[in-house]
């Protein structure tokens, strides 16, 4: 085997190779989402934010609007603020409600936006007020035991 | 007392030896060190006269590619049918393709193809050198002037650097096609939700960046030990034969120990997902 066979198939070889860490980017990791276009910042104060991690997505009607960016704590209103980037493609009114939702029973927290109707759209750094906070198990449960027990005992009462 | 004079005899006997093995080995680390940090500051010729490298590329890589893609089919294929199996008990069979690419992408590949690259081309590089170590054509090289380190140990090394990402992605790949071919045109999981699921879960930075520093590290370990132990090997025929087969146990050891540490210290932050 000559010098120039073995240069080809090195070249094939790293072609290849290539190719594999560019298939492994599109098609497995799906460069092509969210990394170019422009965004808008906006914030939502939540009581309870469950399981909610950074990256989740924001999701309108179904569709992945945006992802969220940061998770803090407020220390003076002991709540969490999240805030969210969402593509600048869609544009929401300034009522819009954000809730926390999840996907199937045992899926990941997302957040949901239900658009309002108000003529003003949200901007960059503005607020949305109208939020609703992540469904706790334990709190559904106990409120559930709690009702039962009440039901039990007002027959008693009669 | 002749009795106990004799124990204690034995006694200092096994210390001295244990203390001689372990100081022999801090020794041999050292020298190591020192032989990577001369064969990376003498990289020059193998840089510059990129046809060396070139043709180790070709002996370490492209010799490697069937094992690599065909390990990686199968292991893909084993992957998805037994993924299959866990995950329809649960009715979560979509997400076959987040486990198969997972899988594949942060562990299986980079560590995989590092092990069978270790015993594919590590092991011949070690044979090599350690028999041209035993034939003198070392010593030869030196008599001559040249640099052997860095006329045949250096291209062998990056050889074995470049060569082994490429081969990590290769057999990753593979192994997601394989995980396609026996998920979706065998069982016939939905080829949409397949890939959606997979594209949604798998992250540009925290899975496929990482798997390509895992496999990154990993070619330097792998190459490294290698060009090590021929270049350290006693010039006999018994001697090589124990340096290649040096050469496999530790880059195996060297590529799972790393792994983990990678592992601990790229996937356990809060942050990801």
């Amino acid at each position: 085997m000559n010098r120039s066979t073995i240069d080809l198939w090195v070249g094939v070889f790293v072609v290849l190779g290539i190719g594999a860490l560019l298939f492994l980017a599109l098609k497995v990791g799906n460069l092509a989402s969210f990394s170019n276009s422009e965004t808008y910042q906006v914030q939502g104060r939540f009581a309870n934010i469950g399981g909610l991690k950074v990256r989740a997505p924001v999701k309108s009607a179904g569709v992945v609007v945006g992802r969220v960016a940061d998770i803090r704590f407020d220390n003076e209103t002991y709540e969490a603020l999240v805030s969210m980037t969402l593509d600048y493609s869609y544009q929401f009114p300034r009522d819009t409600t954000a809730k926390i939702l999840t996907s199937g029973i045992l899926g990941e927290q997302y957040i949901g936006l239900e658009a309002g109707g108000d003529g003003v759209m949200l901007k960059n750094g503005d607020r949305v007020r109208l939020t609703q906070s992540a469904v706790v198990l334990e709190n559904l449960i106990s409120q559930f035991l709690f009702n039962k027990a009440a039901e039990a005992k007002e027959p008693e009462k009669k | 007392m002749q009795q106990l004079e004799q124990l204690r005899e034995h006694a200092r006997g096994r210390l001295e030896r244990l203390g001689n093995t372990v100081s022999s080995q801090v020794w041999r680390l050292g020298f190591a060190s020192r032989f990577l940090f001369y064969l990376v500051m003498h990289s020059g010729t193998a840089l510059r006269r990129f046809r060396l490298t070139v043709a180790e590329i070709y002996f370490a890589g492209v010799l490697s590619l069937i094992i690599i893609l065909v390990s990686g089919l199968f292991v893909g294929m084993v992957l998805a049918l037994q993924g299959y199996d866990t995950l329809q008990r649960f009715g979560a069979s979509e997400s076959l393709g987040v486990l198969v690419a997972l899988s594949l992408v942060r562990e299986l590949g980079p560590v995989v193809a590092g092990l069978l690259f270790a015993s594919r081309a590590g092991s011949a590089i070690t044979a090599e050198i350690g028999l041209m170590k035993a034939t003198e054509q070392i010593s030869a090289m030196e008599m001559m002037a040249v640099d052997p380190i860095a006329r045949v140990v250096a291209p062998r090394f990056w050889g074995g650097v470049i060569s082994m990402p490429l081969l990590a992605a290769l057999f990753s790949a593979m192994g997601i096609f394989g995980g396609y071919l026996v998920g979706v045109q065998l069982i016939g999981v939905d080829s949409g939700a397949f890939w959606s699921q997979m594209q949604a879960a798998v992250d540009l930075r925290n899975d496929i960046l990482n798997g390509v520093i895992k496999s990154l590290v990993f070619g330097v370990a792998v190459a490294w030990i290698s060009v090590f132990e021929g270049y350290d090997a006693v010039p006999t025929a018994e001697g090589v034969s124990r340096a290649t087969t040096r050469t496999v146990v530790s880059s195996s050891l060297a590529i799972l120990a790393l792994d983990f540490v990678l592992t601990a210290l790229m996937f356990t932050g809060g942050t990801n997902q």
